[in-house]
């Protein structure tokens, strides 16, 4: 699919899904209007921890292949993640402000457990950019890509069990309480941010090989002087 | 096996004879302990405080112990020496992680009777040793694989706690929901089956994960 095809149809079917959102589903009965939060929140939290997973998967080809460009990859589904992550606890703030009076609760499982998930993938690039060789570099952020993949569910299993008896969840499953109506606003807005998410991930992609190829020009021209500096673009 | 076991006295040996690490961490936790007295500022801690105060403070004063387990390795050619030898590199994996459970073990051996002397109100069950051990060797698996990756960067001190922080936040979870009843005055039930379950859960995977994942931390 070309880049230019899979971008419209992720604004295609962002635009669609928040049609449904403010036109289509019905406001909640028991939170009302701040409840449609739900539907940018948790598609993107999902997607959100799939990237990072996506990204534990790639480096586990890396480390079997040593390819570079399994690397490149699990590094933007990584960044990606991260940069969906912030957006994830900013409106899992504003949510839980709305409709339990409190910028921040503990005993919600899933928000505390992402929070911890995104503090370990924050150190991913500090981790990264403290190596100097190359290779090296690539290696251990894949070996660091591997283990925190592995985490993520095993945190979440962690953070449910402190909690499972103090307060009962909101949501049995992502879709299970939920009327039909909503539920197929909230599938449109999984696929929109997910389109969303991958067209971003080929943008990135694109980027980073063009500035790899950038760089490799610039040396051929001014000589080995050109420092890379602090980027996963790949070294041509 | 013998090549595990020359390792491990290695490790052991140079431990006793520079003694970086262990007394270091002990002498931490013991202060810790009294920064606990006066920033709670209560003459004694029970229940879920003191399952609290004594799982961070190991917490702590095991990262003391992660950030100088690979340091003679990097800088005094150790590495180098393993990856010369015709050995299977896990074994040098299996045999810090044996050293760090070691050092974690003397830790306690001192931390544990200082808690019992200083803080805690109700005394120490034996239950609790078990708690400890579970919650150790996932300390010792994650700190010697976050070590190693560490070790290379620039900034080692940083980077290690601060990946093996949240790493380690499901062992902080049910290491200290385990100990709750365990450090609470009166009769309670022993430690909850299903926190000694995750924990053990947690110890096999990420053993699992790292032996996977060791060898290409060696390689140059």
């Amino acid at each position: 699919m070309s880049l230019r095809a899979l971008s419209s149809a992720a604004v295609v079917t962002l635009t669609g899904a928040f049609a449904l959102v403010f036109f289509y589903a019905p406001n909640d009965a028991d939170q009302g209007f701040i409840q449609k939060i739900f539907y940018v929140h948790v598609p993107m939290a999902m997607v959100a921890l799939g990237g990072f997973v996506a990204g534990g998967v790639c480096a586990i080809q890396h480390l079997r292949t040593r390819r570079s460009e399994w690397d490149l990859r699990s590094y933007v589904f990584i960044h990606l993640s991260l940069i969906l992550g912030v957006g994830v606890l900013i409106t899992g703030s504003i949510w839980a402000r709305a409709s339990w009076g409190h910028w921040w609760v503990w005993d919600e499982p899933t928000l505390v457990s992402f929070l911890i998930v995104f503090l370990l993938y924050a150190c991913y690039q500090p981790l990264r950019f403290s190596i100097e060789d190359r290779q090296r570099q690539a290696r251990y952020a894949s070996v660091f890509a591997v283990v925190a993949g592995a985490f993520v569910p095993l945190n979440f299993l962690a953070v449910r069990l402190a909690q499972a008896y103090s307060h009962p969840r909101v949501f049995a499953t992502a879709s299970g309480g939920l009327p039909p109506k909503m539920q197929l606003t909230f599938w449109l807005a999984l696929v929109g941010m997910a389109l969303l998410y991958f067209t971003l991930w080929r943008y990135e992609m694109a980027a980073k090989l063009a500035r790899g190829r950038v760089r490799a020009l610039r040396r051929r021209l001014a000589g080995e002087d050109v420092l890379p500096g602090r980027s996963a673009a790949p070294i041509v | 096996m013998s090549v595990l076991g020359a390792l491990l006295r290695k490790e052991l040996r140079i431990e006793l004879r520079t003694l970086e690490a262990v007394p270091g961490m002990s002498l931490f936790a013991v202060t810790t302990f009294i920064v606990f007295h006066f920033g709670l500022d209560r003459p004694t801690v029970q229940g879920d405080l003191a399952a609290g105060v004594l799982v961070v403070t190991l917490l702590f004063a095991a990262m003391l112990g992660i950030n100088r387990l690979w340091v003679a390795d990097e800088e005094q050619g150790g590495f180098d020496a393993v990856l010369l030898a015709p050995i299977d590199r896990t074994s040098l994996f299996v045999a810090k992680a044996l050293a760090m459970l070691v050092y974690l073990v003397v830790l306690e051996v001192v931390a544990l009777p200082a808690f019992a002397f200083l803080l805690l109100e109700p005394p120490i069950r034996a239950e609790l040793l078990l708690v400890l051990a579970l919650a150790d060797f996932g300390i010792a698996v994650i700190g010697t694989l976050i070590g190693a990756l560490a070790v290379k960067t620039r900034a080692r001190d940083l980077i290690g706690p601060l990946l093996a922080l949240p790493l380690l936040v499901p062992v902080v979870i049910a290491a200290a929901q385990a100990s709750q009843p365990l450090l609470s005055s009166g009769r309670h039930g022993g430690a909850e089956a299903k926190y000694l379950l995750l924990l053990g859960l947690y110890d096999l995977v990420f053993a699992l994960i790292a032996y996977a994942v060791f060898d290409p931390l060696l390689e140059d």
